[in-house]
């Protein structure tokens, strides 16, 4: 358990059988009372949020989380299967945890699993991911300063706005936390 | 926020204090200086001093500016440091500065208006405001902490005080409400078990004659009439000690001297603590005590 001393902004916590990411703490005492902690935090698995201030005396669970590094091996229809490298274990991670992170994902794709009671709940890729423009219009020739963007697609379908400048071919970095363009790795 | 950032703030910082300085020389208040580190600190529930060698710094300079009323002199004020253990937020640091003053033959009500009458003083100096959306020349609010609570927690402190439901309702329900407040609120009658300095109402056994300023929601002030009743002031610090033991904190000798003081006689007076970090958080608009601060590494 934890006691309120641990608390933080980030601390993942436990909460009726609910794994839970505190996503705002703040210290408040009145002049004569008693010192409290109160606490915004976010349900990993569903998203919903929760408010609950805690006394100093109180405990708070801690949530039975394990994250391993693992990569990634193929799709397996609604999933997508990885594999911890030292003891060949595979794991199948449902569509709806990946979410968008499915576009940017290359096999042998070194990822961090988080596992709450032996179910991966969340997965966090390398920040950059290298994919090819596969289409998009063709851009003003000697356009390279403006901030005007275009939409382009990657292989998988997935759609990203990048400079005019870009053309097919093109090999880009994308940032996996934003889904967004970050620069240009080197011409089609 | 680095130093050079806070150039600003820190000047009117000090405008402020001189503003503050020169309002209690007007109205014939002596400034004193009490000890910072103290032979044992006021026992208080949940107030915990930090330890310097064989002694404490103070959390307060309540017992010894008492003192010093006990001993004839009678409008006096301070504004120096204070220090409490474990308090650290945005508005909290372990070291903050208070201004604490005096008043023999005041009320705890007298101080409400002369509360009013320093906040317009440093309005007037810094502008005029509103400061963080409070006029600080609108005659402030009064509530009584029953009302409060009966109204917006459901529930009345003063028939059975319920300590952890009225910290936790104070803090989620009632301040919240009393942020909306365009000018100074002013709480007043709280309940005997957290006013352990203060005399009780007469005519109110259970209430303690002690009010609280407001501003923006935040906890600037707190003022009482006080105890003078030396037998009374001892079994509260025994009590307050006996709870401190079984809750496993530190139990600070009884301040013999404050006490003796008190035995010997302390003409009736009102006191009041006000936080000026705070206030010049609400001057400024800071968010965080360590903006309107040079330094808060400690």
């Amino acid at each position: 358990m934890y006691s309120t001393s641990d608390l933080r902004k980030g601390l993942k916590i436990e909460i009726d059988g609910q794994p839970y990411v505190i996503t705002d703490f703040q210290f408040v005492k009145p002049g004569k009372g008693q010192a409290l902690y109160r606490c915004k935090m976010k349900n990993i698995l569903t998203g919903t949020g929760l408010e609950r201030t805690y006394r100093s005396t109180e405990k708070v669970g801690k949530p039975d989380l394990m994250q391993k590094d693992m990569s990634y091996s193929y799709p397996d229809g609604d999933h997508f299967v990885f594999m911890d490298d030292t003891t060949f274990e595979q794991v199948t991670v449902d569509v709806d945890v990946i979410g968008d992170l499915k576009y940017f994902l290359i096999e042998e794709m070194p990822c961090k699993v988080l596992f709450f009671n032996d179910t991966p709940i969340d997965v966090e890729l390398p920040v950059f991911v290298e994919k090819t423009i596969t289409e998009t219009e063709p851009g003003a020739r000697g356009d390279t300063a403006t901030n005007v963007m275009k939409p382009a697609k990657i292989d998988n379908g997935f759609e990203i706005q990048v400079p005019l400048f870009i053309n097919e071919g093109d090999l880009v970095r994308i940032d996996t936390r934003t889904g967004e363009y970050t620069d240009r790795v080197n011409k089609g | 926020m680095n130093l050079r950032d806070k150039k600003q703030t820190l000047q009117l910082r000090a405008r402020v204090m001189a503003v503050v300085r020169a309002f209690f020389v007007a109205r014939d208040y002596v400034e004193v200086e009490t000890p910072l580190r103290v032979k044992t600190p006021a026992m208080e529930d949940h107030i915990h001093a930090e330890v310097s060698g064989d002694h404490w710094l103070r959390t307060s300079p309540e017992l010894h500016m008492k003192r010093m009323v006990c001993a004839g002199f009678e409008k006096i004020f301070q504004i120096g440091p204070c220090f409490r253990q474990g308090e650290r937020g945005h508005l909290h640091l372990p070291e903050y500065t208070m201004l604490e003053w005096y008043w023999t033959g005041g009320t705890s009500e007298g101080l409400i208006w002369e509360t009013r009458d320093l906040l317009h003083a440093v309005a007037g100096a810094v502008g005029g405001g509103p400061f963080t959306g409070v006029d600080f020349y609108a005659e402030p609010t009064i509530y009584t902490v029953q009302e409060l609570f009966v109204s917006l927690a459901g529930w009345d402190p003063l028939v059975e005080f319920d300590a952890d439901r009225f910290d936790l309702d104070l803090v989620e329900k009632v301040e919240p409400v009393l942020a909306k407040e365009q000018g100074p609120v002013v709480i007043k009658d709280f309940p005997g078990e957290r006013s352990a300095l203060a005399r009780m109402r007469p005519e109110h056994p259970q209430a303690a004659d002690r009010w609280e300023l407001y501003l923006g929601g935040v906890e600037v002030a707190n003022a009482y009439t006080e105890l003078t009743d030396a037998v009374e002031q001892r079994k509260r610090f025994e009590a307050c000690g006996k709870n401190r033991r079984e809750r496993g904190q530190e139990v600070y000798p009884l301040d013999e001297a404050f006490l003796l003081a008190l035995e010997a006689g302390m003409p009736d007076c009102a006191g009041i603590a006000l936080g000026m970090d705070r206030l010049l958080m609400l001057i400024t608009g800071a968010e965080h005590l360590s903006e309107v601060v040079a330094f808060s590494e400690g």
